[in-house]
């Protein structure tokens, strides 16, 4: 990473070591024992979690981790089997998302959500909460809702300058490249003020050349005395900006802790890469000449278990079937 | 590349094809699958991996190039008439009937001709034997590796001529993904054409006997899945550290 400023790490205050479930000096969102099955596959299943305040925290995990339903549920988007989970001490559980988002968490997209024939300027504006405009019998008298509605253009005006979009304001979103519309999306969500900003892959599809740009956005926000909860696949942005970071697999926990640390957890590196990633498959698959070392063995062992498990364990269910 | 034409499954020649008006995803793409071949595909996110797939099958407009599947022209088929020359698709997500049990699953594979059910049922367990001790549970109450058993098993019931698989690892824990690369393999052994798109590569690059890389919606790199896996261009480009430091 080149071209910014280095800026310094806010260390998280702790009660007890870097542990699934350790308990923070200061957290913004505390989550118990949610859970949320999708048919016969447990997506999320958390016993205990805090988010520090203040600080960018970065939600990794490999592919179908649970990162991404996690995050509806937090934001009201999809509802949880069990749990509670509450956001600066206001208990969150079975609160719809717009509700959510006027407490002053929002939340940006894993794919852009721009509204493609209405301007830039004019998707900014959505964003503002509590436009008096929008209430039917208000907006017939404009000189009710005039004052308010300039204030939100100069407010989008402002931020639209500090993401680099102003010279876009009139041109159609759906004009808008892959990274402008991350950047629309982020800027957008600031127009309501947040306390708890939550990006789902930012970096997701950005074009190289503006991922810098983005990094510092994020990076902006803590400046500007916002929490930052972030879901994101790539690891060079996390532990360039992530002050604290929470490792999800197969809908669990599996680690927590400052990047620095994390990334060589051996619960991280299973996870990821899974403990026998050092196995040749063209060979268990004999299409390529050689021996089954121990380590091929084992994983074949442990594929037969995992087979026989899911043939044992999982009655005949009826009832909850629809996945996602 | 010298060609015996009367082994040539799939030949895509300079296919283009997009899905909004102007901006097309695949921008002059060749691939070959050459009878009981397993072709695996890599490449970035967004080099058209998955939109390869979908123009085979025929769900993505193909806007220039020819595509044909034994020797006949297949663009503009719609999906029933694909089915019926040949061509099974794995889709990434959403590739089971959830409320429908694992016999009706494969039933719906085989819509087109129920008489060889048995037949076919016993070709599948036989590669997928677990299912065969299950065909009464409920798709939805399966975990994410064992639908993708389920929905490989239903694009076979057909007897294709070849199999198109998106992401068969996706969304699995990793020794459900060397699992899920172990059927591949093995459904191929069976003499099942096969192409795999895949965003692990390294796994994919394994077990494929010849692998494309694309990029930008081309194919960059073409040669024997084993000779990509050490090729210092493709591990650069897309392998990543990862494969570095496993080596």
């Amino acid at each position: 990473m080149t071209g910014s400023i280095k800026r310094p790490k806010t260390v998280i205050g702790l009660d007890g070591a870097a542990a699934p479930g350790v308990k923070k000096a200061d957290p913004i969102l505390v989550i118990d024992n949610v859970t949320r099955q999708f048919g016969g596959l447990t997506a999320v299943d958390v016993d205990h979690l805090e988010i520090p305040r203040h600080a960018i925290t970065a939600l990794i995990g490999p592919n179908g981790a649970g990162k991404t339903t996690l995050f509806n549920l937090l934001c009201g988007f999809d509802k949880p089997n069990s749990g509670t989970w509450a956001y600066d001490g206001t208990n969150l559980a079975g609160v719809p998302s717009f509700k959510v988002a006027r407490m002053g968490q929002v939340r940006t997209f894993q794919l852009t959500k721009a509204l493609s024939l209405l301007t830039v300027l004019e998707n900014m504006k959505l964003g503002a909460p509590g436009q008096r405009g929008e209430r039917f019998w208000t907006s017939m008298l404009p000189w009710l809702w005039r004052a308010q509605e300039s204030e939100i253009e100069a407010k989008a005006k402002e931020l639209l300058v500090r993401f680099k979009l102003d010279a876009k304001e009139q041109d159609y979103a759906a004009s808008l490249s892959g990274g402008q519309r991350k950047l629309l999306d982020m800027a957008r969500a600031l127009m309501s003020d947040p306390n708890l900003v939550m990006l789902d892959e930012p970096m997701a599809g950005v074009n190289p050349a503006l991922t810098q740009s983005l990094l510092d956005h994020v990076l902006d926000l803590k400046e500007r005395g916002m929490t930052v909860l972030f879901v994101e696949h790539d690891m060079h942005m996390v532990r360039h900006i992530a002050d604290w970071v929470v490792v999800m697999a197969e809908g669990r926990v599996v680690a927590e802790g400052p990047p620095e640390t994390v990334m060589d957890d051996p619960a991280v590196i299973d996870a990821y890469l899974g403990a026998h990633q050092d196995v040749d498959l063209g060979v268990v698959t004999g299409r390529v000449a050689g021996e089954l070392d121990t380590s091929a063995i084992q994983l074949l062992d442990e594929i037969e278990a995992a087979t026989e498990a899911a043939a044992e364990g999982e009655p005949e269910r009826r009832g909850e079937e629809e996945q996602k | 590349m010298t060609e015996n034409a009367s082994d040539v499954v799939v030949q895509m020649t300079d296919v283009h094809a997009g899905y909004l008006p102007g901006i097309n995803i695949l921008n002059g793409a060749n691939l070959i699958a050459r009878k009981g071949e397993l072709i695996g595909i890599i490449g970035p996110n967004g080099a058209g991996k998955s939109t390869l797939l979908k123009a085979i099958f025929g769900m993505v407009k193909v806007r220039g190039g020819e595509i044909t599947v034994n020797g006949e022209s297949i663009i503009g088929l719609k999906a029933d008439k694909l089915v019926s020359r040949g061509v099974a698709f794995v889709p990434q997500t959403n590739n089971v009937f959830p409320s429908l049990t694992i016999e009706e699953n494969l039933q719906m594979g085989l819509y087109q001709n129920p008489k060889a059910f048995a037949e076919r049922l016993e070709f599948v367990t036989g590669i997928f034997a677990e299912l065969g001790a299950r065909l009464k549970q409920r798709a939805g109450s399966l975990s994410g590796g064992e639908r993708q058993m389920v929905a490989m098993s239903r694009a076979l019931m057909m007897d294709p001529s070849v199999l198109l698989l998106d992401e068969p690892s996706a969304g699995l824990s990793p020794v459900r993904q060397d699992d899920a690369f172990i059927r591949v393999s093995d459904i191929n052994k069976a003499g099942v054409t096969t192409i795999m798109v895949e965003q692990n590569a390294r796994r994919c690059l394994q077990i494929c006997d010849r692998g494309y890389v694309l990029d930008q919606g081309r194919d960059a790199y073409e040669g024997p899945g084993r000779d990509l896996l050490v090729d210092p261009k493709v591990i650069a480009l897309y392998l990543g550290t990862l494969a570095e430091d496993a080596a």
